[in-house]
């Protein structure tokens, strides 16, 4: 880490706030034009409420950027705009979806729902930043957020308040909430790591026997390894979710790998999650149903309970909306089930084209870069851990479900951060964002004096000195 | 550890352009074929909701788009619907056949020759407008061809195809018993299920089209071209005598299954011979059983594949079915098909083409029905050049068997079809349909005026409600070719 902080001598980030409230500006053209297009598309007027609309929604951005603006003057200006755009983006596809739902005689207001919950993510976004001073904290919680984070992951499973939904048993019901406790055990769970690894990389990294050309670990420094393959596994098999198992044990490679800087792992890790792979195509139905539909899909389509139909209309639609989209209101994507949570890439590619897409794509690939570079010029290991998780299973999470809707890999449930409908995840996106921003704050200050380091150092663990 | 974060990095990077390669891929250069997926409702919906273009007969539609006040927008409507539903088809949410298929393209307004069109409308954001198709077809000899067929009993099943000798334009085409398209391209999908299903039941099929897809003998009418083999091979001239007989027994058979003879008509003793103006108004079997056995099996075949037997050359309506001639016939088998018998199967199309290649100095043209492809704004978009299918015989034959058939219609059978002020040339054609109870089918073939001729019609009567007895293609065919040419002379 001396390396770190000497490459970054006499370097001073400045603050940007005024770029980023810029960028604001241009995020909110986004949401708001979306929503009055949807409008003009689909009921060939403005909305009536595009001023009340577009009020909240200005209203709830403006409010981060103050907040930043006081507690986090030196975070990173890219990251809230790139993430009010999509939030925009998605509330206005949502309200279409609404519409079209209207239309075809069931009401739902979805896109509202989704307001709410985007207020109650920016709430805690607020309180995230307003609460959490200094991201280095969160160590303090290693084992708690691990132990929160397995609790969460086994609510579902237990009877009464845990509920299978479409074969997926990853939801929990607690009176009027429906809860995916996954998308906040996803941060528990990159905290936990990050405190863990930053503490035992040492050991990780030097103790081991090299065989042939893989530097392998000690037996007992796999344990925690073995015990991450056996909750992604776990997870696979009781609460049938591909996407969530996936999405755990890839975030935990690449965190140890950060961690040890040993590819060792990852070729571990990649063995291991190939193994587990084969097995469960060949002992779960399940797997063997999607693996089989994602190769043949048009094989599936309109026979056997249809379970090709979803990707397929989404290919369909996608394939229909071509490079610029159809445009709101021209295009049909209610024919794809759950077009507002989990197919929503597959809506923005039929009415607003593949232009649409890539933009998507390219928004939440400055999402990871910045969450990248933010862990790179971070002075601090558990910080760099810390931004890199994130980052990383923002990147997970987006290839595994926009690849399955674009059928890149086989399918698999997860929510499109930000864009889907759906509390839980957007939430806890809000909350990844204020953390990133708290970690780039931190990281883009001016470098502190050295009195002030020492003492933050003599909180943190004792440091491994590497020789040779 | 900012060395694995860069490798990280470059991972995330990755991933993200294998998305985007992914979808581009998707989007792009797989959405053609996703679109064409006949499983693909978006499609369907879409295109059911389009203005599509007119088909235009005569600057007036015979089918259009109407503004309708349900999901669908347009309701595709045919104002004139029995007479032009064989060749418009129709435009239903299920299928689409005839014109609205075949040129389903430039309606539909997806044609790429359309592009310019479409960006306008794309930039203007109005929906996409689909181009006109213009027929060759002229309203009044259509008209013509659909009463004088209808005239003959509400139970009649035949067709009418008039042909410009010159071009190959089609001037007139009707198929009887037909249907109300308008039934079929309602917005009441239920309705239409039960109208196609009832339609597609019934025993005398009126969802075809029998002018190019029922092939039956052509009896007689098919002695034009026996006369038109034998004189462009050098064997006769117009003037010479030909052989004649009230019998003849055709070689290698005995008994009466193997004797053609002439139900009474004039043509000579057995052995003698008569002229060949004689044997062609009297249509006399026995003489050109004789004359085709003359010929030869390869030449007939090649006369009669030169006229357009045994080839595909329709793509305006689909499908066209190929007209049949015997290649490898025997010679008692040859004799039999020198009088439209045997194997000798013919549309009404395909009889109209003779017709028109002997009319046209032996160039047979290729037969068109649509005209001109427009653009909405009725722009000109491509005007469909006639094209020459074949030299099917000399321009010096085709004047002699024009001669033979003027003084067919003007000494002979086909003397129903004679017009004042113009001389016709015709022959009629009374075909055996090998079953017992079926009636023979009545044809008759002709063109005007002979000596430069401007349209050239064939009439097949497949049942009608005529006794038995009085089926004969001079007496019902006749007059309906008369109306028709005279409808395009005048």
């Amino acid at each position: 880490m001396s390396q770190t902080s000497s490459s970054l001598m006499g370097f001073v980030h400045r603050r940007r706030r005024g770029a980023e409230l810029f960028l604001l500006v241009l995020a909110l053209a986004v949401g708001i034009g979306a929503y009055a297009a949807v409008g003009i598309g689909v009921q060939e007027k403005i909305p009536a409420d595009l001023f009340g609309y577009g009020g909240w929604l200005a209203a709830l951005v403006i409010v981060a950027h103050v907040v930043i603006r006081v507690v986090a003057p030196y975070a990173d200006p890219v990251l809230l705009p790139v993430v009010a755009a999509l939030n925009g983006l998605g509330l206005a596809v949502i309200h279409r979806l609404d519409l079209a739902k209207e239309a075809a005689g069931t009401k739902h207001d979805y896109a509202q729902q989704q307001l709410v919950w985007m207020t109650l993510g920016v709430i805690l976004f607020v309180a995230t930043l307003l609460v959490l001073r200094d991201h280095r904290n969160l160590q303090r919680f290693t084992y708690t957020s691990g132990l929160a984070a397995i609790v969460l992951l086994l609510l579902p499973m237990l009877p009464g308040i845990g509920k299978s939904v479409y074969g997926a048993r990853i939801w929990i019901h607690l009176g009027p909430f429906n809860f995916q406790p996954g998308e906040v055990a996803k941060v528990l769970l990159v905290m936990t790591f990050a405190g863990y690894l930053v503490l035992h990389r040492d050991a990780l990294a030097l103790a081991g026997r090299r065989v042939v050309f893989v530097d392998l670990p000690r037996g007992r420094d796999l344990g925690p390894i073995l015990a991450m393959w056996l909750v992604s596994l776990g997870i696979l098999v009781f609460q049938r979710d591909l996407g969530s198992s996936l999405l755990f044990f890839g975030l935990f490679l690449v965190m140890l790998y950060v961690a040890t800087e040993r590819p060792g792992w990852l070729v571990v890790g990649a063995l291991m999650f190939a193994g587990g792979a084969t097995a469960a195509y060949y002992l779960f139905p399940h797997v063997t149903d999607r693996f089989d539909i994602w190769l043949h899909p048009f094989d599936y389509y309109n026979k056997n309970g249809d379970q090709a139909f979803q990707p397929v209309e989404a290919q369909f639609g996608m394939g229909w909306g071509g490079l610029i989209g159809r445009g709101f209101g021209d295009g049909d994507p209610n024919r794809v089930p759950f077009a507002e949570s989990d197919f929503i890439v597959a809506a923005i590619g039929e009415e607003l084209g593949l232009t649409a897409v890539i933009a998507v794509v390219l928004l939440y690939g400055l999402i990871v870069e910045r969450a990248l570079r933010t862990a790179l010029i971070c002075r601090d290991g558990f910080g760099k851990l810390l931004s890199t998780g994130l980052g990383s299973v923002f990147a997970l999470q987006v290839f595994v479900v926009v690849g399955g809707v674009t059928s890149l890999i086989p399918l698999t449930g997860l929510t499109t951060p930000f864009l889907s409908y759906g509390g839980s995840s957007l939430v806890a996106n809000w909350v990844i964002v204020a953390i990133l921003l708290r970690v780039s704050d931190q990281a883009r200050r001016p470098a502190p004096q050295l009195s002030d380091d020492t003492t933050a150092i003599g909180d943190d663990a004792t440091q491994v000195v590497k020789l040779g | 550890m900012n060395k694995p974060i860069r490798t990280i990095s470059i991972f995330c990077l990755l991933l993200f352009v294998a998305l985007m390669l992914n979808a581009t891929y998707l989007q792009y250069w797989k959405a053609g074929k996703l679109n064409d997926d006949p499983q693909n409702r978006r499609v369907l919906v879409e295109a059911y909701s389009r203005e599509r273009g007119a088909i235009l007969v005569g600057n007036k539609p015979v089918a259009e788009s109407v503004e309708s006040d349900d999901q669908y927008k347009f309701q595709r409507t045919y104002p004139t619907p029995l007479e032009y539903a064989p060749l418009t088809g129709w435009f239903s949410y299920y299928s689409a056949t005839g014109i609205e298929q075949s040129r389903n393209a430039i309606l539909s307004g997806d044609d790429s020759r359309l592009f310019v069109t479409k960006l306008v409308d794309l930039l203007s954001n109005d929906p996409t407008q689909g181009g006109n198709v213009a027929l060759t077809i002229d309203p009044k000899a259509q008209d013509a061809a659909y009463n004088g067929l209808k005239a003959l009993g509400p139970n009649v099943q035949g067709s009418v195809v008039a042909l410009q000798p010159s071009t190959g334009k089609v001037l007139a085409m009707v198929s009887l018993p037909t249907y109300d398209p308008n039934k079929l391209a309602s917005h009441d999908l239920g309705s239409v299920q039960d109208t196609f299903d009832r339609l597609n039941a019934d025993p005398t099929q009126p969802l075809l089209n029998r002018a190019i897809q029922t092939r039956l003998p052509p009896g007689s009418t098919f002695k034009i071209l026996t006369a038109a083999a034998a004189i462009d091979n050098g064997l006769y001239k117009a003037d010479d005598p030909v052989p004649g007989g009230v019998t003849f027994q055709l070689p290698q058979t005995s008994g009466p299954t193997g004797e053609i003879d002439n139900e009474g008509r004039s043509c000579g003793a057995n052995n003698a011979r008569i002229p060949f103006t004689q044997a062609l108004a009297q249509s006399c079997n026995t003489s050109f059983a004789q004359i085709a056995i003359e010929v030869g099996a390869e030449d007939m075949a090649k006369t009669a594949e030169g006229f357009g037997f045994n080839s595909h050359y329709f793509d305006d309506l689909t499908p066209q079915a190929e007209s049949v001639f015997p290649t490898d016939a025997s010679e008692p088998e040859v004799g039999q098909s020198g009088i439209g018998q045997f194997d000798v199967a013919a549309t009404p199309l395909q009889m109209a083409m003779v017709t028109a290649g002997i009319a046209n100095g032996g160039t047979v043209m290729r037969p068109y029905l649509v005209d001109e492809e427009q653009s909405a704004d009725l722009d000109v978009i491509e005007k469909t050049e006639p094209q020459e299918l074949s030299q099917a015989i000399s321009s010096s034959a085709a004047s002699e068997v024009t001669k033979l058939m003027v003084a067919t219609v003007n000494e002979g059978t086909a003397s129903p079809a004679a017009m004042e002020g113009f001389q016709v040339a015709g022959k009629t054609g009374t075909a055996q349909s090998g079953q017992p109870d079926k009636p023979p089918y009545a044809w008759f073939v002709s063109f005007a005026p002979a000596e430069n001729p401007q349209v050239a019609v064939a009439v097949m009567i497949q049942a009608a409600d005529i006794p038995r007895g009085e089926i004969a293609g001079g007496t019902y065919g006749g007059p309906i070719a008369k109306a028709v040419m005279e409808a395009v002379i005048k």
